[in-house]
C-alpha cells in the first residue's frame, strides 16, 4: 500500500483527522527545509504538503505568493526540491510527501521525467492547481504508473458531474477548497463545509482533506471528526516568517501545529 | 486549406488552449459558455449587439487608402482599417460591448477586467457605465505609472482602479489579481477579459466579437480595390485585435497574415515580448499557448515600450496558426515602431498608438517589396493620444 494510503487508513483507524501543514519549499529559508519538514512531523503533521514556487501562482493570495516570490528570490528549483525530499526520507519513511504546484513548470522539467525522479526521490502525492481532470488525462496515467498520486480538487461549486469525474481520475486523496476564494482567505460558514465534506467522502471511494480558511485550532476543530484531513497553509508560512533562523522555524513550526493537532485529536471521526 | 473550424468544443485550437484554472472556476466558465451559446443564438441579443456597435461604438469605421505614405514608400498600397476611429479610441471595445452585454444577459452586476496600457480598462470602465454595472480594473503598479492618464479616464468613467503590485507589476500580474478576484466573488461576478487569452470560452468568444473587424474590411476591400488583399497586418500582444483582423481571412488562403510582436531592444537582448518567436509552448493564465518563461518554466518579465504588447503569453489561437503556417509571426523593435509613430503622424496625420505602431513600422518594411497594384491592409488598433506622454518623455520633453 501507498504511503498515502497507508497514512489515511491509520487516520480512520485510530478515529482521527489528520493534520496536512503546508510550506513553500525554500522558505523560510533554502538551508533549513529538510529539518523544517522534521520538525512539521514532531508537530503533529500526519502528512506535509510542499509548495513548489512558481512566478505566476494565480490560485495563491498574498501569504503564499509572497512565500513563492521569495522562495524564487533564493534560486529554489523543482531538482533541488526533489532533492530535499530524499534528504528528508533519509529519516522519515512513513509521513506522506505531497508536492503542490503548478503545470508550467513542471511542463519544463519534463512530466515524465519529473514522475519517475519525484517517485525515486520518495515523493507520494502531487497537486497541480492549474491541472484540471479534462486537460490530465496523459499526466494521469504518467503519474500512476510512476506510483505518485495525482490529487485533484473540488471546490463548493463543483456540480454532480465535476465529483463524478474526479471521482473517476483522482488517487490518494480528494483536496476539498472549502471557500470561493484564494488561500488565506476566511470561511465563515462551517456548517455548509461540514455538510459537503460528508456527502463527498459518501459519494467518493476516497478521503477526503479540506483546505483554505484553516488557520488555528479553533477553525481546525470545526472540522475534527468531519474530514479525513485538513491542510493549514498560509497561517503557518505567514508564522514562520518570524524567524530568525532555521533552528527558530523548526521552534516555530512545532509550537504552531501543536495546539492544532490537540484541537483534530480531541474529537472521534464518524 | 480547407473549411477552418477551431477550437474544438473543450476550446483546442490544435494542441493549444483548453482551460487550465482552479477547480473553482470551472463552473462559471461552463456557465459562461452556455450564456455565450444561447446568446448568440438569439436574435434580439444579436440585434441589440449590431445596434450598440453603430450607435455607441460608431461602427462601421473606414478602410482608409494612406495614398501619401503608400506614395512614399513607392510599393504595395497601404489600407488602414480606422479602429482608432471607435469611441475610446481603440479595438477593445467592439469587445468589452459584447462581454458587458452578455454579463447583463447572465444576471451579472459587477464587471472586473485586467488592463495593460488601459485601454481595455477604459473600454470596459465605458460599458460598465453605459449598462449601468460596478466595474474594477486591476493594473499593474508599473503600468498605472506610465499609463496615467487612461487611469483617470477610467476613474472619471467611475470605476475603481486597483494597483497591482505583485510580480513584475505588469499586465501579466494583473491578470492574475483578476483570477483572484473572480475566484473570490464568481457568484455576482463576470469577468471581461481583454484579449484572445485565458480558458475557453474566452479566445473563441473575444475572437468572435472582434471578428467584425476583418468583416467590415474584407467587404471594404473587396468594394474599394476589386479585390481582396495580399497582405493583412496588425500587432500581436495577446493578439485581439490581430485575430479579430485576420479571422474572416483565414480560408483565403492567398491573404498573407503577418501579427507583428514587441521586438523590445531586440530579440537578442532577451528584453522583448515575442513569445511566438523567441518563447516556447507553456501554460499560463488558463489556456496552453506560446509563453515566455526561463529554463525552469518560471514566466519571464517582458520588456515593450508599449504597454500593451508587455505581455508574456499570446492567444492561443496565433499558437496555432503559427504551428500550421497560416500566419506568419514578426518583431518590431521599440526604436522602429516609433519611427513608424512619428512617420504615420507626419505623413498621414494619424498618430497611433505605440502598440499599433508596431504593425506600422513592418507596413513601411515590406510594402517597398511589393507591387504598386497590391494591397495591404494594417489594423490601425487605436489611438496614440495615450502615448504622448511617453514618446515626449522619451525625447526629454515635460509636457
Amino acid at each position: 500500500m501507498s504511503r498515502l494510503g497507508e497514512c489515511f487508513r491509520h487516520l480512520r483507524g485510530a478515529g482521527r483527522t489528520g493534520l496536512i501543514p503546508f510550506v513553500t519549499a525554500g522558505d523560510p529559508s533554502p538551508t533549513g527545509t529538510v529539518d523544517l519538514l522534521h520538525a512539521l512531523v514532531r508537530g503533529g503533521a500526519d502528512a506535509i504538503e510542499l509548495g513548489m514556487p512558481f512566478s505566476d501562482p494565480m490560485a495563491d493570495g498574498p501569504v503564499i505568493q509572497a512565500a513563492n516570490e521569495r522562495a524564487l528570490a533564493r534560486g529554489v528549483k523543482l531538482a533541488q526540491i526533489l532533492t530535499w525530499v530524499q534528504e528528508f526520507r533519509q529519516r522519515d519513511t512513513k509521513t506522506p510527501i505531497i508536492l503542490m504546484g503548478y503545470l508550467n513548470p513542471l511542463e519544463c522539467f519534463g512530466v515524465q521525467k519529473f514522475a519517475h525522479q519525484a517517485a525515486a526521490a520518495g515523493v507520494d502525492g502531487l497537486i497541480v492547481v492549474d491541472l484540471t481532470p479534462e486537460e490530465a488525462r496523459a499526466e494521469t496515467k504518467i503519474f500512476q504508473e510512476a506510483g505518485i498520486d495525482l490529487i485533484f480538487l473540488l471546490a463548493p461549486t463543483s456540480g454532480p458531474d465535476r465529483v463524478a469525474t474526479v471521482k473517476g481520475l483522482g488517487s490518494g486523496f480528494v483536496y476539498y477548497v472549502s471557500l470561493r476564494g484564494i488561500t488565506g482567505a476566511t470561511q465563515e460558514d462551517w456548517s455548509a463545509v461540514r455538510g459537503r465534506v460528508a456527502s463527498l467522502r459518501r459519494e467518493l471511494a476516497l478521503p477526503v482533506a479540506v483546505g483554505f480558511g484553516i488557520r488555528d485550532a479553533e477553525t481546525a476543530a470545526q472540522l475534527a471528526g468531519e474530514a479525513d484531513a485538513v491542510v493549514i497553509g498560509s497561517a503557518l508560512v505567514d508564522y514562520l516568517q518570524r524567524a530568525e533562523n532555521d533552528q527558530a522555524a523548526q521552534v516555530l513550526a512545532e509550537q504552531f501545529l501543536r495546539p492544532i493537532r490537540q484541537a483534530l485529536t480531541a474529537k472521534e471521526i464518524a | 486549406m480547407g473549411q477552418y473550424q477551431q477550437p474544438d468544443a473543450q476550446g483546442h485550437f490544435g494542441i493549444y488552449g483548453g482551460r487550465y484554472v482552479a477547480e473553482t472556476l470551472i463552473p462559471a466558465l461552463e456557465e459562461l459558455q452556455t450564456g455565450y451559446r444561447q446568446a448568440m443564438q438569439d436574435p434580439a441579443f444579436l440585434a441589440e449587439l449590431h445596434s450598440e456597435l453603430r450607435q455607441f461604438v460608431g461602427r462601421p469605421n473606414p478602410l482608409y487608402h494612406a495614398r501619401r505614405l503608400s506614395e512614399q514608400l513607392g510599393g504595395a498600397q497601404i489600407y488602414l482599417k480606422r479602429e482608432d476611429l471607435n469611441h475610446t479610441g481603440a479595438h477593445k471595445i467592439n469587445n468589452a460591448v459584447g462581454q458587458a452585454l452578455l454579463a447583463r444577459r447572465m444576471g451579472k452586476r459587477r464587471i472586473i477586467a485586467e488592463t495593460g496600457a488601459g485601454q481595455h480598462g477604459v473600454a470596459s470602465a465605458t460599458v460598465a457605465t453605459r449598462y449601468g454595472m460596478e466595474c474594477v480594473v486591476y493594473m499593474g503598479a508599473e503600468d498605472i505609472q506610465r499609463q496615467a492618464s487612461n487611469v483617470y479616464r477610467m476613474r472619471l468613467l467611475g470605476a475603481t482602479v486597483v494597483p497591482v503590485h505583485s510580480g513584475s507589476k505588469t499586465l501579466k500580474d494583473a491578470l492574475n489579481e483578476a483570477l483572484r478576484d473572480w475566484v473570490s466573488n464568481v457568484e455576482n461576478t463576470f469577468y471581461l477579459i481583454g484579449t484572445v487569452a485565458g480558458p475557453h470560452p474566452y479566445p473563441e468568444m473575444v475572437r468572435n466579437f472582434h471578428r467584425v473587424i476583418g468583416d467590415e474590411a474584407k467587404a471594404q476591400c473587396l468594394e474599394q480595390t476589386g479585390r481582396l488583399p495580399d497582405v493583412c497586418i496588425a500587432c500581436v500582444g495577446g493578439g485581439s485585435n490581430a485575430i479579430g483582423l485576420f479571422y474572416p481571412f483565414v480560408e483565403d488562403e492567398e491573404v498573407r497574415l503577418i501579427g507583428v510582436e514587441a521586438g523590445g531592444l531586440g530579440l537578442d537582448s532577451g528584453k522583448h515580448a515575442a513569445p511566438l518567436n523567441a518563447g516556447r509552448p507553456g501554460v499560463l493564465h488558463g489556456n496552453r499557448t506560446y509563453v515566455m518563461a526561463d529554463d525552469d518554466g518560471q514566466i519571464e518579465a517582458t520588456h515593450s515600450i508599449s504597454a500593451g504588447l508587455d505581455y508574456p503569453g499570446v492567444g492561443p489561437e496565433h499558437a496555432f496558426l503559427k504551428d500550421i503556417g497560416r500566419a506568419d509571426y514578426v518583431t518590431v523593435t521599440d526604436g522602429e515602431a516609433l519611427a513608424a509613430f512619428h512617420r504615420l503622424g507626419r505623413v498621414e496625420g494619424i498618430i497611433p498608438a505605440l502598440e499599433t505602431a508596431h504593425a506600422i513600422a513592418y507596413a513601411l518594411q515590406l510594402a517597398p517589396q511589393m507591387r504598386r497594384e497590391q494591397t495591404i491592409i494594417v489594423n490601425l488598433s487605436g489611438r496614440g493620444d495615450k502615448d504622448i506622454h511617453t514618446v515626449a518623455a522619451l525625447e526629454g520633453i515635460v509636457l
